[in-house]
């Protein structure tokens, strides 16, 4: 039964990562991003990963695609218009270096070359997947897990640096030229 | 015949679709009649009968009202897109009722005891963001793009306190499974030992499923209906079913979280199920009352509160509770 | 189970179309995405390796992967954001010059 899952999750996997791609409108785009986070969750599952499974649909799905989606809408933004030689001919160049690329995998799997002699740990502790990621967690990847923590802090302060525009003392960009007779703009605009 | 029906994986799925069978059916009549029974609470808190013409006590109404949906005219507007116009509704239902197969309801019956059980309800709470979201932008109106994003952000901001509000409750049972988690609170109720969390997790509650005060995404003195002006017939009704599918779902997590589940005094373990009912139906009751007896906040207000208040105090009741239970731990 | 090399390939074949979807495709956002794919092909390894050798620390990278990701997602889309205020586009063969 598990096999006949994962072809399934897989295939909704690879079909809707195409489309990811292949689609002109950006939220049919990041719609099924979505569903390809999903079906990966899916497949997390499978491989008895029930934590990062479900840590999969909360970050991926839950909050970074609501942003993706959110940034789409809030500059509404249309099907995408592509054409020109160029673009044509820099598309022909990227699917042949992506065939290329599926082709290397395959033949390095074929050969044996990636996966190498497996060596099985110990088996999983009781307490389930959850608690012995906590134990690791909090033990071997202790410093990686703060460093981590310093990651985010530094992005949440930059993104709302970023996105605010020219903060309070830079120069204020020139505005467009008010029409004759609007009342001149109250000073604490440039908030 | 037989051999394939001492077939394990057959038994497991044939079980597992009665149980959801049974779960599907059973919260699709309680929504219907939710409806009634909201109108009845809004009828006497407003002194008001409510509606008492069809049938006996009014008691057909909900039967009426579906039946009415189901020969409305369905409406596409123009320009709209058309596929998530119709896929945003399905959104609206499918995580509430996906997040009921981890509720324990009674001793004896649970559809599936995940050990991700509280994450499995966090992350489907997340994917409802998508219903409102998608379903305004796809109708093409502006009062139902606005309303969709005011509640994409309005939703993600409570999420975050939501899931915080659970983590003192987590600490000290010590377990993800929700099961595990009524186990835990034989004794003692957890609302006694985090009743900041509880507080917490009510207000986020109301957030999450987007009803007074906290109805701002379909605000109809502001928006005329907010994300669901452009629908109509039953895609409408399905709108109207994850609400209250919702608020079912999300008063159940509260009632396994801090009010004990199905523990209860007096019952035998075979009968312990209508406690859990008893909480459930009480806390829906206070969702209901609380919508008749609030004004609705201002945007600046709502989120304000979400992040000004609501998640420092989650974040020191998680602090707080760590403490507590080191100092026990190692006294 | 499921055998490992099944699920290296299918982490192969994400990979490959997310590395697709950065060459042939102009407009910011879907090369992002795009972006985010490979990352998640590159955890669909990790993960299947853990499973296969029967230990979390490859869990516990893609829990890393994540956070990362998540940060990155932040601050990129707040420059795309800043860039469209800027230069009303969003695709980046009109985006050619340094100067704002």
């Amino acid at each position: 039964m598990i096999p006949v899952l994962f072809v399934a999750l897989a295939a909704i996997l690879v079909v809707s990562s195409l489309l990811v791609i292949l689609h002109r409108n950006p939220v049919t785009s990041a719609l099924f991003l979505v569903l390809a986070f999903c079906s990966l969750a899916g497949i997390y599952l499978l491989l008895r990963a029930e934590f990062i499974g479900m840590v999969q649909v909360i970050v991926y799905a839950g909050a970074i695609m609501v942003l993706f989606l959110f940034v789409i809408m809030y500059l509404n933004l249309g099907h995408d218009v592509e054409g020109g030689v160029a673009i044509a001919v820099r598309r022909g160049v990227g699917w042949v270096l992506g065939a290329v690329l599926v082709v290397e995998g395959a033949l390095l799997l074929g050969r044996g070359w990636a996966t190498g002699p497996v060596t099985p740990g110990g088996a999983t502790p009781p307490g389930g997947n959850t608690q012995a990621i906590g134990l690791l967690l909090y033990s071997r990847y202790l410093f990686p897990f703060e460093i981590t923590s310093m990651v985010l802090l530094v992005a949440m302060v930059g993104a709302i640096v970023i996105a605010r525009g020219r903060g309070p003392s830079a120069p204020a960009p020139p505005a467009p030229a008010p029409p004759a007779g609007a009342p001149a703009p109250a000073p604490e605009e440039r908030a | 015949m037989p051999a394939l029906l001492n077939n394990p994986d057959l038994q497991f799925v044939l079980w597992a679709l009665l149980k959801i069978v049974v779960i599907l059916f059973g919260l699709l009549g309680v929504v219907s009649y939710l409806t009634f029974a909201e109108r009845k609470i809004a009828g006497h808190i407003q002194a008001r009968t409510g509606p008492n013409r069809v049938g006996p006590l009014g008691l057909i109404q909900p039967i009426a009202d579906v039946l009415k949906l189901f020969f409305k005219e369905e409406f596409i507007p123009a320009g709209a897109n058309k596929v998530i116009f119709h896929i945003a509704p399905m959104l609206a239902v499918i995580p509430a009722l996906v997040t009921f197969s981890v509720i324990p309801i009674g001793p004896a019956f649970t559809v599936t005891d995940l050990n991700v059980g509280l994450l499995l309800f966090l992350a489907m709470s997340s994917i409802g963001v998508y219903a409102i979201t998608l379903a305004g932008w796809s109708s093409n109106n502006k009062y139902a793009l606005l309303g969709g994003l005011r509640s994409s952000a309005q939703m993600i901001s409570y999420e975050l306190a939501m899931g915080l509000s659970t983590v003192g409750v987590l600490i000290i049972a010590g377990s993800l499974s929700l099961v595990d988690i009524v186990h835990a609170q034989r004794n003692l109720w957890f609302v006694v030992q985090q009743p900041l969390a509880f507080v917490i997790f009510m207000i986020t509650a109301f957030a999450e499923t987007n009803r007074a005060p906290f109805d701002l995404p379909e605000a109809e003195a502001e928006l005329v209906a907010g994300f669901h002006t452009e629908y109509s017939s039953m895609k409408w009704g399905l709108f109207f079913l994850g609400e209250y599918a919702n608020m079912i779902t999300i008063s159940s997590i509260a009632v396994v979280l801090f009010l004990g589940g199905w523990n209860g005094p007096w019952l035998p373990d075979s009968l312990k199920f209508l406690w859990y009912f008893a909480k459930l139906g009480a806390l829906i009751f206070f969702f209901m009352w609380v919508r008749w007896t609030f004004p609705r906040l201002r945007y600046d207000q709502l989120m304000q509160l979400g992040w000004k208040v609501l998640l420092p105090l989650a974040l020191l009741n998680v602090v707080a509770t760590g403490t507590a239970m080191w100092w026990v731990l190692n006294r | 189970m499921i055998p490992l090399p099944w699920l290296l390939l299918l982490s192969a074949v994400v990979f490959a179309i997310g590395v697709v979807g950065v060459l042939v495709r102009r407009n910011a956002l879907v090369i992002f995405m795009s972006i985010e794919l490979m990352l998640n092909a590159a955890n669909l390894a990790f993960v299947a390796f853990a499973s296969a050798m029967e230990s979390l620390d490859g869990q516990i990278i893609v829990f890393f992967v994540m956070t990362v990701a998540a940060a990155e997602v932040a601050v990129g889309l707040a420059i795309i954001v800043n860039l469209f205020r800027l230069r009303e586009t969003v695709f980046v063969d009109e985006i050619n010059l340094l100067k704002g």
